[in-house]
């Protein structure tokens, strides 16, 4: 099982925290220190696993990203590369091209395709396609929402606006 | 009240802040508007305004006035808001804060709401974060959605029952139906989710493990999944670089592992599926691996047959020759788990997993450092030795302390001679001297002891090394422990291992003089160098040199060091005749555990009653004694070893104790003197208050005269007494048996039982043997408590062999002279 998924820049800010174990908020916060300390701390070609208290920590950095995950001992840590490698992937599909500034502007929407990809620290789905499709249709409904309320509809606002906020 | 600002507006504000103080400054006031809008109840702009609140949670900020909020919104109808709702449920909301127990019933709402996608929202959100009391209210619902066929919500089902279960795992039952037939599902999203529901319940009860394979038959069923999917054609939906749904094909793996796992039907019958997947699956990307890795792991944890072992094994070694360093670093992780039982099949692999201690990872170092410790035996020793000594020397710090202590237990256990283990010892002293554990100086000065014949040759080394570098504490200690020991053997040239060098006595002085002054030693050092050169005072004959030296640090501002100054110098005033036979060289000491501190014998004035109860006598062998008082009093860092004299195995008597030093004086032919010179021993105020040796052997013993006990059958036993110098209460007892027939008597076995008023400690007897003809008797020394002074009385049993035929007999000794109890 994963304990949580953090994504943070090279700089060290973070950018999405999902957590499935219950933590206390200042816990949380001192994690998140200690592997953006960690993480960022390693050299470039050094393999892609740490060890951490009785954990086992597995990042990877994509262009200014930072992905880390946390697993059990029994974790498959080659399998949690993969996880991860999804879960970018996916992102790819939605926002086309994935870049930092669209996961900053975009945070919930990244938060959704995650909920959609993992559960209680544990996979959901393995097909990406059944996924996006997941994602476009709670979209839709979303949208098909906001066209009933809103009196003027305005085709361009509907189209680039799939959020009321 | 103007609409508040949008999302991305605000971020995109936020961004423009140049330094922290500003970026506070706009999140202060964006939260002030966000908490007015809270209290104005706007229902339009809540989701909006939560939505930024959660922006500004992820930045570090405080967020919790929201938490309402984002119950108020997952109670919304509008889809929008429970999406938001939900999600800051998740970050806001976990089990501890007081609140989410209002989230129970809109979730169990949405659980059976129309559309299929807020279902899921509300079973994410409790599959995430759900606490006990949530999960034990609506594991009913995420039991009915686990039997629905809509797949999308089957598998969140099947996922949100993994947490309940995690939870609350008395809940475990109550899904064991609906796993009925949840593998013949085609989604493999169910699929996944279900091998992972079956694998949690496999893992938290036994009972269901063994009903999972017997009565389902899982093992077969995912043996079919398996084959399916490494046999079925490309499928565009689950393909991940040619393979077919890896992920799956991962879980199943590890759902075997815990089936077949000391289960002889299971792991055969998965047998040839984990051949199949180990020959078939393609190696050239990350995801084959991952997938081999995992059968591997399988493999070894299950009953499978050797062949398959072996092809387990060397898959692994494989991987330690991928040039991908993740690779190399699960492999050696693996074997690490594996060497112990599939030990000779590691070895195989062994110089590649040397050379992985030359890789730059800092990680890969480490695992290659532990496996090569534990593939070290008798056969590799001087080869992985070189290697180690090697990686130690180009290591870096946070390694060379583990390294250094695995070196001297490898060393300990297989090393092929004594020099090459002091070699060894000097080669990890002189590289990484400061990284060696504390407790190592005794070890090795332990071990150095115990090799008699090295000692000139251990001492010359260490001497050279001294020469070269005073900096390292560890070998400085040894060092000068050494020197003190062994310094006549320095100044005479005896080494026979090499070229003795001519060392003078001055030099050598001089030598641990400079250990005393110079800075770079610490306080302990320094008392081992002091003591050094006062233990040279008996074997050098610079008498006077020693006598300064010592003098002068009597009023040395380290307290340590002034005591020892202090003491030394009135052994040369006052107590210069016990100065020999104090400083002696030391006896082989004996180590009754590897690891623990040994325990200091006490040797104290007092021997009262808790001397029959301590399990550790005083020694008798005066000089030893006298030696280990003096090490009672460096205390400190200091050899504390049990000192005592290779005692010969005796048969175990009753009241025989480990440290049976005070029998193994009972030769045959009544009481000798100790085999030690023995000092004459006048009372001593300070120095040697604490010294007492039990004055056995002495003339007091002759004023209370001796008794016949028994006689009978030819066999006679005598008292004679003794009384315990300090402890008047104690009365010790030597019996002198022997026999006066024409045959021996042998298995002869004394023993003895006195009132409650009395304590007794038998000690082991000199022999069991009785010779005929009264050519020589047997001794065993009793000691007895009287506190109370009553008179003493025993009743003694004897059990010998005569003739061939068991003898056995019982009396009562009462004749004691009245002055052996008062």
């Amino acid at each position: 099982m994963m304990h949580f998924l953090l994504l943070f820049s090279r700089q060290g800010k973070l950018r999405l925290q999902k957590w499935f174990l219950p933590l206390p908020e200042r816990e949380r916060k001192k994690i998140v220190k200690d592997m953006t300390t960690m993480v960022l701390a390693r050299k470039p070609r050094t393999c892609n696993f740490l060890h951490w208290k009785d954990l086992k920590i597995v990042y990877k950095r994509y262009a200014s990203l930072y992905f880390c995950c946390a697993l059990e001992n029994q974790d498959n840590e080659l399998m949690a590369l993969e996880t991860l490698h999804r879960y970018v992937e996916l992102l790819d599909k939605y926002f086309g091209n994935v870049c930092e500034l669209d996961i900053i502007f975009n945070f919930e929407k990244a938060y959704f395709i995650l909920d959609e990809l993992l559960m209680g620290g544990e996979i959901q789905e393995t097909s990406k396609l059944s996924i996006v499709k997941s994602i476009e249709a709670s979209d839709m409904l979303q949208e098909t929402e906001q066209k009933r309320r809103s009196e003027h509809p305005s085709s361009s606002e509907i189209i680039q606006n799939t959020t009321c906020f | 009240m103007p609409a508040p600002i949008r999302l991305r507006e605000l971020i995109r504000t936020i961004r423009t802040a140049r330094t922290q103080a500003e970026e506070r400054e706009m999140i202060q006031k964006e939260c002030a508007a966000i908490r007015s809008s809270f209290r104005e109840e706007d229902n339009t702009y809540r989701c909006r305004n939560v939505a930024k609140l959660l922006y500004m949670h992820m930045l570090g900020y405080p967020a919790h006035f929201g938490q309402l909020e984002c119950l108020k919104l997952i109670a919304s109808q509008k889809f929008t808001d429970k999406r938001i709702g939900y999600l800051g449920a998740m970050l806001l909301l976990d089990e501890r804060q007081d609140v989410h127990l209002l989230m129970t019933n809109c979730i169990k709402n949405d659980l059976n709401h129309s559309t299929q996608y807020v279902q899921g929202l509300a079973l994410c959100t409790l599959g995430c974060m759900g606490s006990s009391e949530m999960c034990r209210d609506l594991a009913g619902e995420v039991e009915k959605l686990l039997k629905t066929s809509n797949s999308y919500l089957r598998k969140k089902a099947a996922l949100c029952a993994v947490h309940v279960i995690r939870k609350v795992p008395e809940l475990m039952e109550m899904f064991l139906p609906a796993t009925k037939n949840l593998l013949s599902e085609k989604n493999h999203g169910v699929l996944h989710t279900s091998v992972v529901l079956l694998t949690e319940m496999c893992e938290r009860s036994p009972d269901m493990l063994s009903h999972f394979r017997k009565n389902e038959k899982l093992v077969p069923q995912l043996v079919r999944i398996l084959k399916n999917l490494i046999m079925s054609g490309y499928s565009p939906e689950h393909d991940v670089s040619g393979i077919s749904d890896p992920f799956l094909q991962v879980r199943i793996l590890r759902l075997l592992r815990i089936l077949g796992k000391g289960d002889d039907d299971s792991s055969e019958a998965m047998n040839d599926i984990l051949a199949q997947v180990a020959t078939n699956t393609e190696t050239s990307k990350n995801v084959g691996n991952a997938i081999l890795y995992e059968t591997v792991l399988t493999i070894m944890d299950i009953k499978s047959e050797s062949g398959l072992r072996v092809l387990a094994i060397n898959i692994l070694g494989r991987f330690l020759l991928n040039n991908d360093k993740n690779i190399r670093y699960v492999a050696l992780t693996s074997l690490l788990k594996t060497v112990q039982t599939d030990h000779n099949a590691v070895q195989r692999h062994r110089s590649t997993i040397v050379d992985c201690l030359k890789d730059l990872d800092v990680s890969i170092k480490r695992r290659a450092m532990e496996l090569s410790f534990a593939l070290v035996n008798g056969n590799n020793i001087r080869g992985m030795m070189k290697e180690l000594l090697y990686f130690l020397d180009s290591c870096d710090p946070d390694f060379k302390a583990d390294c250094a202590s695995g070196i001297f237990l490898a060393a300990e256990k297989y090393a092929p001679s004594k020099r090459w283990h002091i070699d060894t010892i000097m080669r990890v002293l002189t590289t990484a001297g400061s990284y060696v554990r504390d407790d190592s100086v005794p070890n090795l000065i332990q071990l150095i002891t115990n090799s008699v014949e090295m000692h000139a040759y251990t001492v010359q080394r260490l001497y050279k090394a001294l020469l070269d570098d005073i900096s390292q504490q560890p070998l400085v200690q040894v060092a000068s422990w050494c020197i003190g020991e062994y310094g006549d053997l320095l100044v005479s040239g005896q080494c026979e291992e090499e070229e003795p060098i001519q060392v003078s006595e001055d030099e050598v002085l001089d030598v641990l003089e400079g250990l005393l002054v110079s800075n770079l030693s610490t306080p302990v050092t320094r008392g081992y160098s002091l003591t050094a050169i006062m233990k040279l005072s008996t074997r050098f004959s610079s008498l006077n040199r020693i006598k300064k030296v010592v003098s002068i640090y009597g009023s040395s501002i380290d307290v340590e060091l002034q005591q020892r100054a202090v003491e030394y110098n009135a052994l040369f005033k006052k107590y210069d005749h016990m100065r020999p036979a104090l400083l002696e060289r030391m006896p082989i000491m004996e180590k009754t555990a590897t690891n623990g501190p040994s325990e200091t014998v006490q040797t104290n004035g007092e021997t009262d009653s808790t001397i029959l109860d301590t399990k550790h006598l005083p020694s008798i062998s005066q000089p030893a004694s006298q030696a280990n008082d003096l090490l009672d009093l460096l205390g400190g860092n200091d050899v504390v070893p049990i000192i005592q004299t290779t005692v010969p195995t005796k048969p175990a008597s009753a009241g025989g104790e480990l440290l049976d030093l005070l029998g193994d004086l009972s030769l045959t032919g009544g009481p000798t003197p100790t085999p030690a010179s023995s000092v004459p021993m006048s009372q001593p105020p300070f120095l040697l208050d604490g010294l007492t040796s039990q004055p056995l052997f002495n003339d007091i013993a002759a004023v209370i005269p001796p008794m016949t006990a028994y006689n009978k059958n030819g066999l006679i036993i005598e008292f004679t007494f003794e009384r315990s110098n300090p402890n008047p209460n104690i009365a010790v007892i030597t019996i002198h048996a022997t026999n006066s027939t024409e045959a021996d008597m042998t298995e002869f076995v004394f023993q003895a039982a006195v009132p409650k008023t009395f304590q007794l400690q038998l000690l082991s007897p000199s022999s069991n043997v009785v010779p005929a003809f009264n050519q020589g008797s047997v001794t065993q020394v009793i000691r007895v408590l009287n506190p109370q002074k009553q008179q003493l009385r025993m009743r003694i049993k004897l059990t010998y062999t005569h003739k061939g035929s068991p003898v056995q007999d019982l009396a009562e000794v009462n004749n004691f002279p009245p002055q052996s109890w008062q």
